[in-house]
């Protein structure tokens, strides 16, 4: 059996290429990945495609997340829910590079957001949704009416890698996650072909774990890092 | 004579939150709508949803009570409550694109008489905050909208057509603004309540387009 079980998380991104397409789990905190964050920022690689719920959040928050890698300007591309904050007034690091047309991005209604990704991870070629119908979303896109209701074709969104906040793995990689940190979690697990997981508790042996109460089952992982109990620890949100 | 005065924020939210009805679920959109979620329902069991993957949280976590991997979807930290249920957001948004959500209560920058609305960019700026709205929009049973009447600078928000790129097309029913609550029905704009000591007229002349006043127009009125 492969050993999935990396002892750094430098070691468990050192191949990651530049230009690279990587999947990050997490919203508003729970679910980011922030230990392979910096440790692909240590590592160095650039033009990253990256595959978010948002391109992480504004510069006083103490919670280590996307911003990071998109401050240093190696993030060339963003596919996400948000390119701005919800309020005006509060800025995103990824916003003035956005505006200043240093870097592009693909906006997207969060639903098919997480629809394209779970159908990257599922085989699925494409699907209709109603979201963004007469908006500036569905400018290109194919327009198709069933029983009566207009829907816009979207398309499977997949990556190299994915990078993922998971609770706890049994030794060959089933994880279990907690509470809203779940969020974009299995259905990256599944979309990427690389998947890498940092986990908060240590590693159990397989069959300690329910096979009732596994969220995403072994085969989709490929690495992991156990999150040092003397780490910095994850603290709350500014908000 | 009643004292004149604009509707603060956790009364606009408390009045949308009288709408919902026992065992409806309900969708907190972010900012003055997280706020719905402060007023007690004393007959009726709210269902409260995020898009994040969670369904039947409990009220705001106080100081120290914090679960961090426990938020709703304006990233603040909730309690857990029995009955409560987490998911992936994939299942999340089945979950709302295939219509369970009762109601969902949205910001917004516009509203236009035929329920149009926008609410994910501002004027002179490139891309914005779509987050899960466009979905919700489409999918809920009813969308309703807790806003300001006017911009700062005393522009309309209320107008016939929205002129910011719209989040989705005709589906808004009822608003609620610092001066009043307003409906949309098929013919346009009704008051329908009015803030302490405020005439219609000083109320349609703050709004962009033509507003009916309606027959049975009262004061805003929240029960406590």
């Amino acid at each position: 059996m492969r050993n999935k079980l990396f002892d750094t998380f430098d070691a468990a991104v050192a191949d990651i290429p530049d230009g690279a397409s990587i999947m990050f789990s997490g919203f508003a905190g729970p679910g980011t990945p922030r230990y392979l964050i910096e440790a692909l920022h240590r590592q160095g690689a650039k033009g990253i495609h990256a595959i978010s719920n948002t391109p992480g959040r504004w510069g006083d928050s103490s919670l280590v997340d996307l911003s990071l890698l998109v401050q240093d300007r190696r993030v060339a591309k963003v596919s996400a829910a948000f390119t701005a904050a919800t309020h005006p007034s509060a800025k995103l690091p990824f916003t003035d590079l956005y505006e200043a047309g240093e870097v592009e991005a693909e906006l997207m209604p969060q639903g098919t957001l997480a629809e394209r990704i779970r159908a990257a991870g599922a085989g699925i070629a494409g699907f209709y949704t109603p979201a963004g119908v007469g908006t500036e979303i569905a400018e290109g896109k194919e327009v198709r009416t069933f029983d009566g209701r207009v829907y816009l074709l979207e398309l499977p969104l997949p990556a190299d890698y994915a990078f993922i906040h998971a609770n706890k793995a049994d030794d060959i990689g089933n994880l279990q996650f907690r509470l809203t940190q779940r969020n974009f979690g299995p259905i990256m697990a599944r979309a990427a072909k690389i998947t890498i997981v940092e986990l908060d508790e240590p590693i159990v042996e397989a069959g300690d774990l329910d096979p009732d109460s596994i969220h995403t089952p072994s085969i989709f992982v490929d690495r992991m890092v156990v999150i040092p109990a003397d780490a910095p620890k994850e603290v709350k949100n500014q908000r | 004579m009643t004292e004149k005065q604009p509707l603060d924020r956790q009364t606009m939210a408390n009045r949308i939150a009288m709408e919902f009805q026992d065992g409806w679920v309900v969708n907190l959109g972010i900012g003055i709508p997280t706020l719905c979620s402060n007023f007690v329902h004393v007959d009726k069991e709210i269902v409260y949803q995020a898009e994040n993957g969670v369904v039947n949280y409990g009220p705001m976590a106080m100081d120290g009570e914090e679960d961090l991997w426990l938020v709703n979807a304006g990233g603040q930290y909730v309690l857990p409550q029995p009955g409560m249920a987490t998911m992936d957001h994939a299942d999340s948004f089945a979950l709302i694109r295939s219509g369970y959500v009762d109601v969902t209560v949205l910001g917004a920058y516009e509203v236009a008489a035929n329920g149009d609305f926008a609410n994910w960019r501002v004027h002179g700026r490139k891309g914005g905050g779509i987050g899960g709205a466009m979905d919700l929009a489409v999918s809920a049973k009813n969308v309703y909208v807790i806003m300001d009447h006017t911009t700062r600078d005393g522009q309309a928000r209320l107008v016939e057509r929205c002129a910011l790129p719209l989040t989705a097309v005709s589906v808004v029913k009822l608003i609620a603004t610092n001066y009043g609550l307003v409906e949309v029905t098929p013919s346009g704009f009704v008051l329908k309540e009015i803030a302490p000591g405020y005439e219609p007229a000083e109320v349609q002349a703050l709004t962009g387009a033509p507003m009916a006043i309606s027959p049975d127009l009262r004061e805003f009125q929240v029960a406590s």
